[in-house]
């Protein structure tokens, strides 16, 4: 079947079977592999992008569902060359440490703070509790979502 | 060497040495530009899906793969036959047995490998799985250890000649005699069976490799999650027969590994049969269920722990006699003197003169392994049995748990002290940091709220844990894997304009060796990290190592990486007497240059010296060009990070659910080389404790179907489990390791287990709970209230 | 990762448009809303429909409002869009209570109260509300539509009264002046399926239980309710003993089955101590209002 999916502000069309899933479209098809998986049913998170802006494990969703859609990833965060304050945030104060969990970990932070800039950080730690981390036992994690939330980017920057 | 030193900060704003920086690793992970093995794609790979038992003991009696060969899009399909033609049925394991790689004549275990499949896809891989026939005979399975060596229990290793049983070894330590007088003098003995279920690392990156065979070089290039690169390659060579210069392993980005990514796994060896078979690259990557199903598990250590003691709690002796649970094939990886790791080293933190273990392994129709998850070589398990029984002293003694163990604790002139059972600690002041920790905690506090809650029927519990482990694997002459010994190999280059490559043995999954190795070259030869690139993981471009597995990356590669860098100051020194027209013994040494003593305007720096050595200066007899070095650094001893982690819970007693509402964490790891890194690695650990004290494992039913398969009942903590960690630490150098480091990659992993179960006994203990096996989940802490606590590594009925 | 088996697609605009495709595709096709319980099974290989006809596009089925004496919500609706709906908290704040722990807040962005009534999983907590609440389900056929009371509505594990070529289009509970509802969930960890679960509802008035609805999940509680706790309960005072006599009926009623969530007799003790702790706050509550 043919498809139609803007990714990170690109359209591209591609002939994918329907029971090819969004991750391996966007990973093996698109090539961008900033976007992980880590599990087979649906808990760990790695795989989160936005769909038409809101969050999905996109490792739960064929690629023909996404079919018009607007699809982001961890690679559009940052712009200009400059990182995202989620970006910042997880670099100065180490919310990362393998870093493969950190690509779905960001773009739900990303969501959680542009749905509430004045989000606290219980709320946080409920928002990421779908995302899970083997690595950095989460506090630094709410540290560096906290800090985007603080310090958010002072200008436009055009892509 | 415990105060904060003063380091100078670079123009990109990072200390000359040891101090807080942000990670050099973190912008390529934080933009998705990690390149982790399944990010490989190489011009016509393949890719491949493994066919696995559904049984857990069954003989194979035919396997048909026609019709899987003929889907379109498949390319070939290899079964144990195929690979018992090549001589490759069978692999040698990391301890002296072997495994199957495909099975021949039977299989073994529940998930067990039993066919390859290489297509184009991986979804038409898949695909072909379902069409391959296998027909089996189930046999009687052996899934509960305990049984394993009854009369009448089926043998799982028929294949090894002379086999009659389950058993594999009995290994013990100690000093029996002396342990068996102090416990029948004793006036308390407390007895308890702890069982430390089998749980699994789970990194959330699964294993895979990418096997490029060149048929035109003979060159075999092998992209693999791989803690270990070198040892790996050697492995190659050995079993499959190619010559080891034409062996490249690389590991690129590992999305963690715990132990999960040491051993050899049959898929990368599939893979590499596979791309000689096809002429053409073969990726394989495990699913999260294979991951689980079938690669390295840990722990999985039924443990009788007795403690003897005086009345007024000094301790006398402890011995502990363990059936450890080895699975189908012994795979753990651990130094060959040490079958049963350093679980010898369950004597722990306290003073005491006597100790002995046993320790009996038997195989059981379950997945191989058993070393992994951070457990140091079975220290997990030690420390869990000696901080458990030791509350459950406390609790018999109706002494406060702290209390008990400040009356035990090694004294700091006791050190280096030489344990019952022949460990050396090399340093420690252990009162000093169980009162730092204690004061984070407000102890006497939390008692007096403890004696108030109970008043109004609730529930809470106050743990503690007081952990030693041994790390840094270890002097050649006694510690090596498959006689590898565990010395490690570091090679530093400063080129001529100043910057410098330091390549490494070990192998980071996460640890930020990219930034502490920087820092370890910036502290001893004063320049910034950002002009020191660090090397690792690919075994064409480093020197040999047994790589990074029981935190031994400081301890071992640090030690070299430190010792190389002086190479090559003393070096510098010697080209600077010739700039300069001096003796080498009229320089002095500060950071980053050389200089004249008395007159300290002549001098010069690492930079000008770098492009002395490789530029026209006229260099003293005996002295090469360029300022490179290279070193083997064969460690004398293991180190001995040590700490005290406390554990606050809230027990609902009508459901079970416990809350963990603090944890405070105390380390010693002597010198910190950058302490957000070292706090990173403890946070990561302490949710390991939980984790496993409370949610994660691996059970099986009695016809050996593997009960936590899947992220929805292999449970993993999320934000919502973890508290916010409170980290304290005391700083005590070790007093062999050339900067004083201990390492503390896995010490919150070994420590903080114990601290959460002994927190939840403490909040039920009024209901006359002694002890329960972990995990603690809410039915198992119901239960153990109403006086029946759970078998948990085995199904329910 | 595991990848589902080949499969068919269709993406449909109207509830007509997805009955024609569901008839014209055959039994083997199914609908797929968010996707959060049917793909995971379909990667798994359990499930392995010829067609999926995808039904997000279809705004009539989204939605919450209330008709009459009712409140309606679409079988679209999403966990995220039940959980924070002033409507259904201002009437039943157990949906709230609920949702907060079902799932994960990600999969709740697109998981759907249909898909998670159609799955029928033993453990799942909406099917506990639809009960307790009496509710209607209301079903799309090419003849037009037909509702099922949501005790009628599950059939056993993972099976539904929806058959070939229809659809569920709406969940309708009935709106009772003076409810209080409470829900009570034991997971071993944030996010899991149910140990057990309790969900009620009880209108106190003049100082009587006049109506009450008990739903429990995960304990093998016939059509995820208790009648039987809620005979005890009805017509009496909601006095401790009461509520505790009620409890334990539901109790006796359930029919657990041991797996690694928990044994027996655990099982059966929550579906008591969790019934009665629901209660108590769904009387307060009542009370209170």
């Amino acid at each position: 079947m043919q498809v139609t999916i803007t990714v990170n502000g690109v359209e591209y069309t591609r002939d994918v079977e329907p029971r090819m899933l969004l991750v391996h479209f966007i990973r093996d098809d698109l090539e961008m592999r900033g976007t992980h998986w880590g599990c087979d049913t649906s808990n760990c998170g790695a795989c989160t992008l936005w769909v038409n802006g809101e969050p999905v494990k996109s490792c739960t969703m064929l690629a023909v569902m996404a079919d018009g859609a607007s699809v982001s990833t961890v690679e559009s965060l940052a712009k200009g060359g400059q990182l995202d304050p989620i970006q910042k945030g997880f670099q100065e104060c180490h919310g990362l440490q393998c870093g493969y969990c950190t690509p779905g970990m960001m773009m739900t932070g990303r969501w959680l703070v542009d749905q509430n800039p004045q989000i606290t950080r219980e709320e946080i730690r409920e928002g990421i509790s779908g995302n899970i981390c083997r690595c950095t036992g989460y506090k630094n994690i709410l540290d560096a979502i906290e800090y985007a939330a603080a310090n958010p980017a002072t200008s436009e920057v055009t892509a | 060497m415990t105060a904060v030193e003063e380091v100078p900060i670079s123009a990109a704003g990072n200390p000359i040495g040891f101090g807080r920086m942000h990670r050099k690793e973190d912008v390529r992970f934080l933009r998705g530009e990690g390149n982790y093995v399944d990010d490989i794609n190489l011009h016509g790979m393949l890719h491949s899906a493994i066919l696995r038992s559904p049984y857990a003991h069954a003989t194979i009696n035919s396997i048909d793969t026609s019709a899987a060969l003929a889907l379109p899009g498949v390319h070939a399909v290899i079964t144990g036959e195929t690979l018992a033609g090549l001589g490759l049925a069978w692999m040698p394991t990391l301890s002296y047995d072997t495994q199957a790689v495909l099975a021949t004549d039977k299989v073994r275990f529940q998930g067990q490998e039993v066919a390859f499949v290489i297509a184009d896809s991986r979804y038409i891989a898949k695909d072909a799985l379902e069409l391959i026939d296998v027909d089996y005979t189930p046999l009687p399975v052996v899934a509960d250890a305990k049984k394993a060596l009854d009369a009448d229990a089926p043998i799982i290793r028929d294949d090894k000649e002379g086999q009659t049983n389950n058993h594999i070894y009995d290994w013990e330590a100690g000093n029996k005699a002396d342990t068996d007088a102090a416990f029948a003098a004793a006036e308390v003995v407390v007895t308890e069976d702890i069982l430390y279920p089998r749980v699994h690392p789970s990194p959330m990156e699964t294993c895979g490799s990418v096997a490029h065979m060149d048929p035109v070089t003979g060159k075999l290039i092998l992209w693999t999650t791989t803690q270990a690169p070198h040892a790996h390659r050697t492995v190659y060579a050995l079993v499959a027969g190619l010559p080891e210069h034409k062996i490249q392993v690389i590991s690129p980005d590992i999305g963690g590994g715990f132990g999960n990514k040491v051993p050899i796994y049959p898929g990368y060896v599939c893979s590499i049969v596979g791309s000689i078979v096809t002429g053409k690259p073969v990726k394989w990557m495990e699913d999260r269920a294979e991951n689980l199903m079938s690669t390295g598990f840990a722990r999985d250590y039924h443990m009788k722990v007795s403690i003897a003691s005086t009345k007024e709690g000094k301790i006398q002796a402890v011995k502990v006699d363990v059936l450890a649970d080895h699975g189908a094939f012994n795979g753990v990886a651990q130094p060959t003197n040490y079958p049963a790791g350093f679980f010898h080293i369950f004597t722990g933190s306290y003073d005491y003169p006597a100790a002995y273990c046993s320790v009996k392994a038997v195989y059981t129709n379950k997945a191989p392994g058993g070393v992994a998850y951070a457990c140091s070589f079975r220290i997990t398990e030690a420390v869990y049995a000696i901080e458990r029984i030791v509350d459950c002293l406390a609790a018999e003694l109706k002494m406060d748990s702290a209390e008990l163990r400040m009356k035990n604790l090694l004294r700091p002139e006791q050190f280096p002290y030489t344990s019952p059972t022949g460990w050396v600690y090399d340093s420690g002041e252990y009162e000093k940091t169980m009162r730092v920790a204690l004061e984070i905690a407000g102890y006497d506090d939390l008692r007096r709220e403890q004696a108030e809650k109970r008043a109004k029927g609730e529930y809470m519990g106050i743990g503690l844990s007081f952990f030693t482990e041994g790390v840094g694997a270890g002097p050649r002459k006694d510690m090596d894997i498959l006689g590898l010994g565990m010395a490690d190999g570091c090679e530093l280059r400063v080129h001529p304009t100043g910057k410098a490559q330091v390549r490494l043995s070990v192998q980071t999954q996460g640890q930020g060796h990219e930034t502490t190795f920087a820092q370890i070259i910036s502290h001893e030869l004063g320049l910034p990290p950002e002009d020191i690139e660090v090397i690792h993981g690919d075994t064409d471009n480093t020197p040999f190592g047994l790589g990074t597995y029981g935190s031994r990356s400081t301890p071992v590669s640090g030690g070299a990486a430190a010792l190389v860098a002086r190479k090559v100051r003393d070096k510098a020194r010697l080209i600077a007497a010739a700039a300069l027209e001096c003796a080498p013994d009229d320089l002095e040494w500060e950071l980053g240059r050389w200089f004249v003593k008395g007159d300290p305007e002549r001098g010069k720096t690492i930079q000008e010296l770098a492009f002395a050595a490789h530029g026209s200066l006229e260099l003293p007899e005996g002295v090469e060009g360029h300022l490179d070095a290279q070193v083997v650094y064969n460690p004398p001893n293991l180190t001995y990070p040590y700490g005290c982690y406390i554990c606050v819970v809230d027990v609902d007693p009508g459901t079970g659910q416990v809350k963990v509402r603090r944890f405070i964490a105390v380390d010693d790891c002597g010198t910190r080389i950058n302490p957000m890194i070292v706090e990173g690695q403890v946070h990561g650990g302490l949710a390991d404790g939980v984790g496993m004290a409370l949610m994660e494992l691996i059970a099986f039913d009695e016809d050996g179907n593997n009960l936590g398969g899947s992220f929805m009942d292999y449970l993993l903590p999320t934000s919502l489990e973890c508290p916010d960690w409170e980290l304290g630490e005391t700083v005590t150098p070790s007093p062999h390791h050339p900067i004083g480091a201990k390492g503390v990659g896995e010490s919150a992993t070994v420590g903080s287990p114990a601290a959460v179960v002994n927190a939840v006994i403490d909040a039920i203990s009024p209901f006359g709970v002694r002890h329960a096996d972990m995990p603690l989940t809410p039915a198992n802490v119901w239960r153990a209230i109403q006086g029946n606590p759970m078998r948990t590594d085995m199904a329910v009925e | 990762m595991q990848t589902p088996a080949p499969v068919e697609y269709a993406k449909a605009s109207s509830i007509a448009e997805a009955i024609s495709l569901l008839e014209q595709n055959g039994d083997e096709s199914r609908v797929i809303a968010g996707g959060y319980s049917l793909l995971p099974m379909m990667k798994l290989r359990l499930a392995r429909p010829d067609m999926l006809v995808d039904i997000n596009g279809i705004a009539e089925l989204s939605g919450i409002r209330i008709e009459g004496n009712e409140i309606v919500v679409g079988a679209l609706t999403r966990h995220s869009e039940i959980l924070s709906s002033a409507i259904l908290f201002e009437h039943y704040p157990l949906f709230r209570q609920a949702e907060h722990v079902i799932a994960d807040p990600i999969v709740r962005v697109r998981g759907t109260i249909g898909g998670s009534m159609c799955q029928a999983d033993p453990a799942a907590d909406l099917s506990a509300i639809g009960s307790a609440l009496r509710g209607t389900a209301v079903i799309a056929n090419s003849g037009g539509t037909r509702t099922v009371p949501m005790r009628e509505f599950h059939t056993g594990p993972y099976d539904t009264v929806v058959a070939a070529g229809e659809i569920l289009t709406e969940v309708r509970f009935p709106i009772r002046p003076g409810a209080g509802s409470a829900y009570e969930k034991v997971e071993r960890r944030a996010g899991d399926w149910a140990v057990a679960s309790a969900g009620v509802f009880v209108v106190v008035s003049g100082g009587i239980v006049t109506d009450a609805g008990i739903g429990l999940t995960a304990v093998g509680a016939d059509h995820y309710c208790s009648p039987e706790g809620e005979a005890a309960l009805i017509g009496k005072a909601p006095t401790e003993d009461n509520l505790a006599a009620a409890a334990k009926a539901a109790s006796d009623s359930s029919n657990p089955y041991a797996d690694q969530r928990g044994p027996v007799d655990y099982k059966r003790h929550l579906a008591s101590e969790l019934t009665l702790r629901a209660l108590r706050r769904a009387v307060n509550a009542s009370q209170g209002a």
